[in-house]
């Protein structure tokens, strides 16, 4: 009984984790491209924004994914 | 079905002190990263500069205006700790996806049954390692506030009675340098474990030639991962040492 309440809730956690994080990502990375067409020449700091942005939002899918290994495995 | 643990197993207890798979895999690289710190430093007298040379040199140039871009006038201050956790961080993570590493057991005695447990892991792997390095890294943000700021200069940012809204916002930027040891830790310890658990099911589930593209995409996260983990701290960093207003 409690090892399928395990696989239930490892499933919904990383599930549902990995919504918002999803959504997050893809406006990240659409207002970042958008940005880099008005602007061409902030190419780099564009980059660097981008890609410290996108790991803030990765990290609570990451979260999450810790959340349902640790049901899965204790 | 493969044996994943999400705590690293000791292999050896000595004296009280458990030796994990993870701290033994960390010693190659630190062996490594001490091997090229001294060829570098050898080359760098010598008139006819090898390859390694010039590969670490191009490294270290980009990390230099990288870090440069974030940290402005005290970039000399602070590089050699930034490069040294971009480096420590992407030679753990790749020595945790050499051959060997997670495949390769070793039989230990424990408490009268014999298990097999892997006899290396990936360093990162290991929750007490990330924790270690979020650790230093928070602390370092904080000596660097205090040294660049002075004590009460920095402490107002935590402790401010002007106003009740800054005194409830002192609060929670107290809160927030707690959240950001966990952050930390949490990132680099999911990257690099889930890493490991992917690999470990695809090469259960398809053998051939399916686990290829996902040891590239090992290979990608573990550098990102290290770009990431260096780079937000030097971002925390010139947010402590800046002036406001």
């Amino acid at each position: 009984m409690s090892d399928a309440a395990k696989m239930i809730g490892t499933a919904i956690a990383i599930g549902l984790g990995a919504i918002g994080p999803g959504i997050g990502i893809g406006i990240i990375g659409g207002k970042a491209v958008e940005a880099l067409g008005r602007n061409p020449e902030a190419e780099s700091s564009i980059r660097t924004a981008m890609i410290l942005a996108i790991a803030f939002a990765e990290a609570v899918a990451i979260y999450a994914l810790v959340v349902s290994l640790i049901i899965k495995f204790t | 079905m493969p044996e994943i643990s999400i705590k690293a197993e000791t292999i050896v207890s000595l004296f009280g002190f458990h030796l994990s798979n993870s701290i033994l895999l960390s010693f190659f690289g630190i062996i490594f990263i001490l091997i090229l710190g001294i060829l570098y430093k050898k080359q760098a007298a010598s008139s006819k500069k090898n390859g390694i040379f010039y590969l670490l040199q191009l490294l270290m140039k980009s990390l230099y205006s990288i870090f440069k871009s974030i940290l402005g006038d005290h970039i000399n201050f602070f590089f050699p700790l930034m490069s040294a956790f971009f480096v420590w961080v992407l030679v753990q993570n790749w020595l945790g996806l050499l051959p060997g590493v997670g495949s390769l057991l070793i039989a230990v005695t424990e408490n009268g049954h014999t298990l097999h447990i892997p006899l290396f892991r990936g360093n990162n792997a290991d929750i007490n390692a990330t924790l270690a390095i979020a650790l230093i890294s928070v602390s370092i943000v904080q000596i660097s506030g205090v040294k660049f700021l002075g004590f009460f200069t920095y402490i107002k940012k935590f402790v401010d009675f002007s106003n009740p809204i800054n005194f409830f916002v002192g609060i929670l930027e107290l809160v927030s340098e707690f959240s950001k040891i966990i952050s930390f830790a949490f990132r680099l310890f999911g990257n690099i474990f889930a890493g490991e658990v992917l690999m470990a099911i695809i090469a259960f589930l398809i053998p051939v030639f399916a686990p290829f593209p996902f040891l590239l995409l090992e290979i990608f996260v573990g550098f990102i991962q290290a770009l990431v983990f260096s780079m937000l701290t030097s971002v925390f960093i010139s947010m402590a040492i800046t002036k406001h207003h």
